[in-house]
């Protein structure tokens, strides 16, 4: 792509021989809001952290703006961190802590002044600049963090989970607030988190990692709608997933019943993952329905209530706006649409 | 029952009032008055004659505490990231030394040092020397850093394992290179251990007497030895002793109050 600003190619990471990264590689493109998703200790950090200089992979090459940076020191890149715990300098009060990159570039004093108060009003702490790091909340420390990267107008904005700490009303407002800040200054955001619905509200682009390895990139719509397996399918939102067999193309076999679906082009007879969303299951009533089953469990979610159905020994997950009885015997219809069939990954990627 | 803390002080209260209260009102005392126990002026007047012994003492025990500073601080640091067991050994390493006598250890540093020491016997096999060790001012400098240097590494160390490494990344992250990590993250931020290190190792060091009377022979007089003179010595003089050890007292205390004028800006405080 002619817009990459940041390119990994077959980097490999180990520590203590273990291996951490697996020969990944990755363009980010420039100015957009890109999320590495995955659990905790899926190398997303470590993706990161090779981008911002920190970890020197193995092998393997770190591009940025079409120029190989692999043994630049962090130091010296064009790109700044906010840390996952803000890592405010304790010593300095919050202006000094914004200035701190300015003052080792030798700003000159009037243009650092209006630089670090215009990037205070942006993260809403105007009138704080005297106060002391350590008698912050959460929230405002996160916004001194920001500042303190941003000031430096980096190329590259690398966030390690910045929200991690912050209690969830919090991090719904931040949330809004990277995204306005990334919208305002138009600079790439690459942000780290676990919280796959963080990923899905705030970013252009998601990349779903696991193992070391890259499971999915796409844009929020995509990885939740196709996910490509059945890891991206059970990490990004909840999902019934069942083995299954292709009959032939647009015929699936799973549960027991063959179902019609719109997938094609599988080998024929081939065993597949079979994912399902739990809003994706229609409760009929018993006689109706392509799959029956007994109602577990009824659990009240606020917008909805999940329902667990037993059926053939498989629990289904289902989110409905309707309650049911424990114990009921009810129906279950599925949409060719709503069905979703992927390779079987291996066992080790699960 | 309620912990009182007021309550916890009290052992304490009375030790402290026994033996540092009472003693140090003595030495006030024995400074202001003479053998006959009239008021007088005339110790603290008379030390003017003694200026170059506190002068060489503040002087060694200053060069001593740089030296160490400058040892322990990078030493520190690397113990203070190293794994935690490591760490323990490590530690246990330095601090070992302080489980021998310290008579001990000087009397070994002279064996070394003599003019017909091991040191001097093994330059000796090339036909070097011998050269001139013991009974130098820089002997007595080698026996402070040697006996005090732990105490510069502890308080170091202990305020360095509490630096996060997501500190000095951050400094580095916002272009700081190495010199910058230092200067602008690391100093200011172990500011208390070294101000504390400064303190562990100057005040035993200016008040010594046995590390320069066996190192340093009689031409290196401390303060130490000249107050040890006026109680134990010939010229027994403890009025004397006393104006001398209450003049070394305030001096010591201003070099501290300057010491701590470094640290002013810090918050956290140090260990003293």
């Amino acid at each position: 792509m002619e817009n990459t600003i940041v390119g990994l190619k077959d980097i490999v990471v180990d520590f203590d021989g273990e291996t951490v990264l697996n020969g990944l590689s990755l363009d980010i493109h420039d100015k957009e809001f890109v999320t590495l998703l995955g659990p905790s200790g899926c190398g997303k950090t470590t993706t990161l952290r090779v981008i911002g200089g920190f970890i020197e992979p193995k092998s393997g090459n770190v591009f940025f703006d079409g120029k190989e940076i692999t043994g630049l020191p962090a130091y010296k890149r064009q790109v700044n961190t906010v840390f996952q715990k803000y890592a405010l300098f304790p010593h300095l009060n919050v202006y000094e802590n914004v200035a701190f990159g300015l003052r080792l570039r030798r700003v000159e004093e009037k243009e650092l002044k209006t630089r670090v108060l215009e990037m205070l009003e942006m993260v809403g702490l105007r009138g704080f600049e005297r106060r002391d790091t350590t008698t912050l909340s959460g929230g405002q420390q996160q916004r001194v963090a920001i500042a303190r990267a941003l000031v430096n107008h980096p190329r590259v904005l690398l966030l390690d989970e910045p929200l991690g700490a912050l209690d969830l009303k919090l991090r719904k407002e931040m949330q809004t607030e990277l995204k306005r800040i990334q919208k305002d200054t138009n600079i790439t955001f690459i942000y780290v988190t676990h919280d796959q619905e963080e990923a899905l509200t705030m970013s252009d682009t998601v990349v779903v990692m696991h193992g070391g390895y890259i499971q999915q990139i796409g844009t929020p719509v995509d990885i939740y709608n196709e996910p490509q397996n059945a890891f991206v399918a059970d990490f990004i939102g909840e999902s019934n997933i069942l083995s299954g067999v292709m009959e032939r193309d647009f015929c699936v076999e799973f549960a027991g019943q063959q179902f019609a679906c719109v997938d094609k082009g599988f080998a024929p007879r081939e065993l597949v993952d079979v994912v399902v969303r739990p809003e994706d299951v229609q409760v009929v009533p018993a006689i109706q329905g392509q799959l029956s089953g007994v109602v577990k469990s009824v659990i009240f979610k606020g917008v909805h209530y999940e329902i667990i159905v037993e059926q053939a020994g498989f629990e289904w997950k289902i989110h409905s706006t309707q309650s049911q009885q424990p114990g009921e015997f009810v129906g279950m219809n599925i949409g060719p649409d709503e069905i979703h069939i992927m390779h079987r990954m291996g066992e080790a990627a699960r | 029952m309620k912990l009182n803390s007021k309550i916890c002080a009290a052992p304490y209260l009375v030790w402290m009032t026994a033996f540092i209260v009472a003693p140090l009102l003595m030495v006030i005392y024995f400074a202001f008055t003479d053998k006959e126990g009239n008021f007088t002026l005339e110790n603290l007047s008379g030390l003017g004659q003694y200026a170059s012994v506190f002068v060489r003492s503040l002087l060694l025990a200053a060069i001593a505490t740089v030296i160490c500073l400058f040892l322990a601080y990078p030493l520190s640091f690397m113990l203070s990231r190293l794994r935690v067991n490591k760490q323990r050994i490590m530690l246990m390493l330095v601090m070992l030394p302080m489980w021998m006598n310290f008579l001990l250890r000087t009397y070994a540093w002279m064996t070394l040092l003599e003019r017909n020491g091991l040191i001097n016997s093994f330059f000796g096999l090339f036909g070097i020397g011998p050269f001139n060790m013991i009974n130098t001012q820089g002997a007595v400098v080698l026996g402070m850093v040697y006996n005090y240097l732990p105490y510069m590494i502890l308080p170091l160390y202990t305020i360095m394992v509490k630096i996060d490494d997501s500190l000095i990344e951050a400094a580095e992250d916002l272009g700081s290179n190495l010199f910058q990590k230092v200067t602008k993250v690391l100093i200011p931020l172990s500011m208390p251990g070294i101000t504390t290190g400064i303190t562990m190792v100057f005040v035993p060091s200016v008040s010594t007497f046995i590390i320069s009377r066996m190192l340093g022979g009689g031409s290196n007089m401390l303060i130490g030895d000249l107050i040890e003179l006026q109680f134990l010595g010939n010229s027994y003089n403890y009025n004397l002793g006393s104006a001398m050890s209450l003049v070394l007292m305030v001096v010591v205390l201003l070099c501290m109050g300057l010491t701590n004028i470094l640290d002013s800006e810090n918050k956290e405080g140090g260990v003293i």
